[in-house]
């Protein structure tokens, strides 16, 4: 016991005895915080445990070959996760690259340009539509952006970019393009939300430094603020990449649930965690079952790679930053 | 009167008896397809009975076999019967068998859309295999043409869809193909979810009503519940007496006691592609599992109970519901084989 009440960093002295600690609640508040915050290891523990154990049938059958089939069929028992994993990086991808500059550059407006009360009252709606639930999103997906995307923007993409093969095929309305733009609906508000608080809270020295040396006000913004800023910037990315890898309900309603590889933007295809909802409540036999389990493996193992590749550049960028501050 | 009275008194005591034991909870999972009758007969059940009370989960047919298996449920509900290695799974586990109950009837039909077509459109089962093998590609394919006289048909791609979630209505779409197609059954055969050569897939009878609706020249399949109740147009498939046939819910029950000469002690039976000059060929029944020994002889007789007034007076709802009836042979053989729970 009294090994504890040493090891203990504080303010207090040894003196007091781990009873009297306890009864003023130092311990106590110590040892209840201790066990919630190991609750969250343990229970991040516990979900590799069971999809690892749960999944154990197709792993010892396909090994690594799972990864590399594209075949998707319960009938057979041949299980793939190719066209699941290209589905959810393709999506993900397509919804960053035209939710970061769109959401960054409505974050530099809301904290920098514009006037307080503007700003508060859009940064009103943006937590709104952070708050609308995926399948609302899904709906508007299917009765607004496929009809859309078929009618007007295929044809025109084919007709100017037609020679692009990410621009050919067929034209559904629905496939990875159009999940993509659902999903660039659904990531913008953490994008903005995010990046609006960091630039704010960027110190106002900053600024006037710049100001002072006889920069513009966009210069100061652009050179000054926005660097200050990049690593609060690049966790809301990473935060709306999480929200774009696992998104399940608005994608399956739009991306056509269909296994497929296509280089065509314009192509059905699917999703991991559409398929996991989609096929779990009804398949039968273990194969089918733990492949299922299996792929959401693949997607914890995805996020887990994505994210400590963001952990990574956050560091990398953060260090050249502080560089740059000495040079 | 007096006959009344002692009726009342029968069942009053009865009650009471009954009562004083304390309520009985029966649990079940299964099939979502039945699961609007499935509630409706566990409320009607429960005013009756009111010390018998059944939960029933709409998980789907594969949770269903699978709890039934692991023995977390009392009984289970699937649109497509367990095959023998489940069979077997569950008697290895717990020594004794599963018996499969028909309950209802449901189907699927052929659901399109075609931008300025309000005829009716037959379908043959080479033209449906085709189409879904993506053998055939066009609506003006003589297959399907042949089969439509005077109805003019675009030289449009067909643009297949089904369903992407696991669903009974697949079992039975899929399980017709494979009777009618020998090609469809070596390449992709019958399950709640297959290995689709060609199409999109939408989730649920609303996402693949939903994805036609959007799609011009597309085709697709929904549940025959789903269909009348939302309005779907459908068209007819031809049986295999060659008569086309709308799917209502005479057509599907006539299938129904078109297959029940040739109907299995066990019931597992498709009835896809079934006998009848009236039959709709794309219909099947749904199933209650029920462990053929119970240990807890109070939830065995509630249960038996509840089988028989379902099969009989609890067919009355049925068709309120757009369920199809079980024809009277069903439910004489069916009668029979309650009384092999023990």
């Amino acid at each position: 016991m009294a090994v504890t009440v040493t090891t203990v960093p504080g303010p207090v002295s040894g003196s007091r005895t781990f009873i009297s600690k306890l009864r003023e609640g130092d311990e106590i508040a110590r040892i209840i915080t201790f066990v919630f915050a190991a609750s969250v290891v343990l229970v991040t523990l516990l979900l590799v445990f069971e999809l690892w154990h749960g999944s154990a049938l197709p792993r010892h059958k396909f090994g690594l070959h799972f990864f590399a089939t594209s075949v998707w069929s319960p009938n057979e028992g041949e299980f793939g996760a190719l066209p699941f994993i290209y589905g959810t990086l393709v999506t993900a991808f397509i919804s960053l690259a035209i939710a970061v500059p769109l959401g960054i550059g409505a974050a530099i407006f809301l904290a920098e340009l514009a006037p307080q009360n503007i700003s508060d009252t859009l940064q009103f709606f943006i937590d709104l539509l952070a708050a609308v639930p995926s399948v609302i999103y899904g709906l508007f997906g299917v009765f607004i952006i496929v009809p859309l995307m078929r009618e007007y923007i295929e044809p025109f993409l084919k007709a100017t970019l037609g020679f692009l093969p990410i621009f050919q095929g067929p034209s559904y309305g629905i496939g990875f393009l159009t999940a993509g733009l659902v999903l660039v609906i659904m990531v913008i508000p953490y994008i903005v939300s995010v990046s609006r608080e960091v630039l704010l809270s960027v110190p106002r020295d900053q600024r006037e430094a710049a100001l002072a040396l006889g920069s513009t006000h966009w210069e100061s913004t652009w050179n000054v603020v926005v660097p200050f800023a990049r690593t609060g910037i690049m966790g809301s990315i990473f935060l709306a990449l999480a929200r774009a890898l696992g998104e399940t309900m608005a994608v399956t309603m739009v991306i056509g649930n269909t296994p497929t590889i296509s280089a065509s933007l314009f192509s059905p295809g699917y999703s991991i965690a559409a398929v996991i909802a989609n096929e779990f409540s009804e398949a039968t036999g273990d194969l089918y079952l733990q492949s299922l389990i299996e792929l959401g493996l693949v997607l914890f193992i995805l996020t887990f790679i994505l994210n400590g590749l963001a952990r990574i550049l956050i560091i990398v960028t953060a260090q050249r930053g502080s560089e740059m501050g000495r040079t | 009167m007096k006959k009344l009275a002692g009726l009342l008194l029968v069942v009053l005591v009865g009650a009471g008896a009954v009562w004083a034991q304390g309520a009985l909870l029966i649990n079940g999972a299964g099939a979502s397809f039945p699961y609007p009758i499935y509630s409706k007969w566990f409320g009607e059940y429960h005013k009756k009975f009111s010390n018998l009370e059944i939960n029933y989960q709409s998980v789907g047919s594969g949770a269903g076999i699978r709890q039934i298996t692991e023995g977390t449920v009392d009984f289970g509900a699937s649109d497509g019967p367990m095959n023998d290695d489940q069979l077997k799974a569950y008697s290895d586990k717990h020594g004794s068998g599963i018996l499969h109950f028909p309950t209802v009837l449901g189907a699927a039909v052929p659901t399109y859309n075609i931008p300025g077509l309000t005829a009716e459109l037959n379908f043959t089962p080479e033209a449906l295999a085709g189409i879904f093998l993506g053998r055939i590609t066009k609506w003006n394919d003589p297959a399907i043409a042949s089969a439509n006289k005077g109805v003019s048909l675009p030289a449009a791609d067909i643009v297949v869809v089904h369903r992407a979630d696991g669903s009974g209505t697949t079992y039975i779409w899929t399980d017709y193909l494979s009777k009618v197609s020998p090609d469809w059954k070596s390449k992709v055969g019958t399950n709640t979810s297959v290995n689709w050569p060609v199409g999109l897939g939408g989730k649920g009878n609303e996402g693949v009503t939903g994805q036609i609706k959007n799609t011009p020249n597309s085709v697709g399949y929904v549940e025959l519940i789903y269909a009348v109740q939302n309005k779907v147009p459908y068209g007819t498939v031809k049986n295999s007496s060659g008569a086309f046939i709308k799917a209502d819910l005479a057509s599907v029950t006539a299938a129904a006691a078109g297959a029940a000469k040739s109907m299995p002690d066990d019931f597992r039976v498709s009835i896809t592609d079934a006998p009848g000059k009236t039959a709709y060929p794309i219909s099947s029944f749904t199933w209650l599992l029920i462990p053929s020994k119970f240990t807890d002889t109070a939830k065995r007789d509630a249960l038996k109970g509840f089988i028989k007034w379902a099969i009989t007076d609890g067919q009355a709802y049925a068709e309120d519901l757009s369920y199809a009836k079980l024809p009277k042979e069903v439910v004489a053989k069916e009668l029979k084989a309650i009384d092999k729970i023990q």
